[in-house]
């Protein structure tokens, strides 16, 4: 099988090409097209398990605004997204927060922490 | 009235970049005005991550990346006043603003015009039809989900495919609401790869290109929007038009510097860029004013304003300290396969940072520097797109003193 993709590791968005299969010969991923090391470490990650992070918010109750950004300190499988997002849904905070908090340790059991990314201090 | 050394105009990553190199020169009498309650800019708002790598060697979130800026700005105790909006630059570099506390007028030595961007409207692209509510901006409903907690709707047209729009259309997605469509008027999309797959082919939205919003319907609130195809000269085709019901639309259609300040100081603009004409030093047409981040043209990346920020301090460092800066008597030309340049005027005589944007996708192509008929430089690329800004060192070892520098994109 022959698949392309875009690297979305930076900004450069290098096309990937990607053979599996009998089209791979030798390798089992064969990857063409990444200009660094990276590219090939995305490309055989999406097609054996694709990760993504997320980022989203969180209410603040008290605070200078009514919700902090937070984000995930590790990628997540592509197909849990949803999953966090209800988690993280459910949570509130009470101001101050700070940039680093964790607002949920490893959700889910994926592995990955929820933390803050903005102070929010007190209205 | 009160004296300052620099008054940098915007607190976002270029200003608050300015400001921290200014300081590690040396430089101390700053004044950074904000015109919003905290420093940060536009970043406070952009919570996904992808912002750093190149400036930090890390994926932040915008926040984050400010973050980093400010703790600086505040460790070094670099004066900073917000809530204050510049309503005057005048061209002998007195800086009059409105503040909490009346009208404010300091006498600078040096302005730094970092005021970055604003959005393109539906005005500024003319799309007919009736004015319900429902119609935004992209940086608009971001502003309204990230830091105001309001949802601006439930089903979703796109009109646009700039890097906005695209991180938009997953952030509605995220939040419940229903993304049919990204409409791109151009035959290419004007937003990054990266986003593209990880924002739009992730949540399964299509993006149809060559394809543009030709009626808006509604009348308390949008009920539908008409979709036409175009054709080369992007004019609507008769007999494509689709209607799509929804009740948001969402424009990501460019962004244009906001300069009217600038023109204000008397600062020559570039008609292609919509920025300041700068020379290597980022000084403007005004002696003593220079410019940086996207108030002198849009870039893609923040890390890149941060650093041309960083770059226009040294030569506003030397500046203060010598008086003025070398003459730059030669121009930058390009051919018709490239939009714009930074900077536009040189010296010849000093190493400096080219950036560029081709007009179209390209592959394989090659940049080629000249200077009198003789090869300057030529940087090979396997591609080349609009949405990408190319940034080439060129240095002065290589430059002759006399004819202007010509940029071409071959292939």
């Amino acid at each position: 099988m022959v698949r392309a993709m875009t690297c979305i590791m930076c900004p450069m968005g290098c096309d990937l090409t990607v053979k599996t299969g009998a089209d791979a010969g030798a390798e089992k991923i064969l990857v063409t097209g990444n200009t660094c090391p990276k590219g090939k470490e995305y490309a055989v990650q999406e097609m054996t398990d694709p990760q993504r992070n997320i980022a989203t918010s969180v209410l603040v109750k008290g605070g200078e605004l009514p919700l902090v950004s937070v984000r995930l300190d590790h990628m997540i499988p592509k197909n849990r997204i949803f999953d966090v997002m209800a988690e993280i849904r459910k949570q509130s905070l009470e101001a101050p927060v700070f940039a680093g908090q964790v607002v949920i340790e490893n959700v889910l059991g994926l592995g990955a922490n929820v933390i803050v990314t903005k102070h929010v201090r007190k209205a | 009235m009160r004296q300052t050394d620099v008054v940098i105009i915007g607190g976002g990553p270029a200003g608050l970049a300015a400001a921290v190199r200014l300081w590690e020169k040396g430089i101390r009498d700053i004044l950074i005005l904000e015109r919003e309650h905290f420093l940060g800019g536009i970043l406070r708002q952009c919570i996904h991550d992808g912002f750093g790598l190149t400036r930090f060697g890390e994926t932040l979130s915008g926040p984050e990346y400010a973050q980093r800026f400010i703790d600086e700005v505040l460790e070094k105790q670099i004066p900073y006043i917000t809530d204050t909006t510049v309503i005057q630059i005048s061209e002998d570099k007195v800086v009059t603003a409105s503040s909490c506390d009346g009208l404010l007028e300091v006498q600078a030595k040096t302005v730094i015009l970092t005021m970055g961007c604003r959005e393109r409207t539906r005005g500024a692209i003319s799309i007919p039809g009736q004015r319900p509510a429902g119609v935004y901006t992209a940086g608009v409903a971001q502003s309204y989900i990230n830091l105001q907690n309001k949802m601006v709707g439930k089903e979703v047209v796109i009109l646009g495919s700039g890097d906005i729009g695209m991180i938009m259309a997953r952030r509605m997605t995220l939040e419940g609401a229903h993304v049919q469509a990204v409409f791109e008027v151009q035959p290419y999309a004007s937003g990054l790869p990266r986003n593209i797959e990880q924002c739009l082919h992730d949540y399964g939205i299509p993006l149809y290109l060559s394809h543009t919003v030709t009626e808006i319907k509604g009348t308390g609130r949008l009920e539908a929007v008409v979709v036409s195809q175009v054709d080369d000269h992007m004019q609507p085709i008769p007999g494509t038009e689709k209607e799509y019901a929804c009740d948001t639309l969402i424009l990501s259609v460019g962004l244009i510097p906001e300069n009217e300040l600038s023109l204000g100081a008397g600062v020559v603009l570039d008609e292609r860029s919509k920025g300041a004409v700068v020379d290597e030093n980022h000084q403007t047409s005004v002696p003593g004013i220079f410019a940086a981040g996207n108030v002198l043209q849009v870039h893609d990346l923040v890390d890149f304003v941060s650093m041309e920020a960083e770059s226009l301090a040294d030569s506003a460092c030397r500046y203060l300290q010598e008086g003025s800066l070398p003459e730059c008597p030669l121009a930058v030309v390009t051919d018709g396969n490239v939009t714009h340049t930074i900077p536009q005027k040189i010296s010849g005589t000093e190493d400096f940072r080219l950036s560029l944007r081709v007009r179209k996708p390209v592959k394989k192509c090659t940049i080629r520097l000249s200077q009198n008929g003789q090869v300057v430089l030529e940087k090979k690329m396997p591609k080349a797109i609009p949405a990408e800004m190319i940034q080439i060192p060129v240095k002065a070892e290589k430059l002759s003193q006399t004819g202007d520098l010509e940029v071409s994109v071959l292939w």
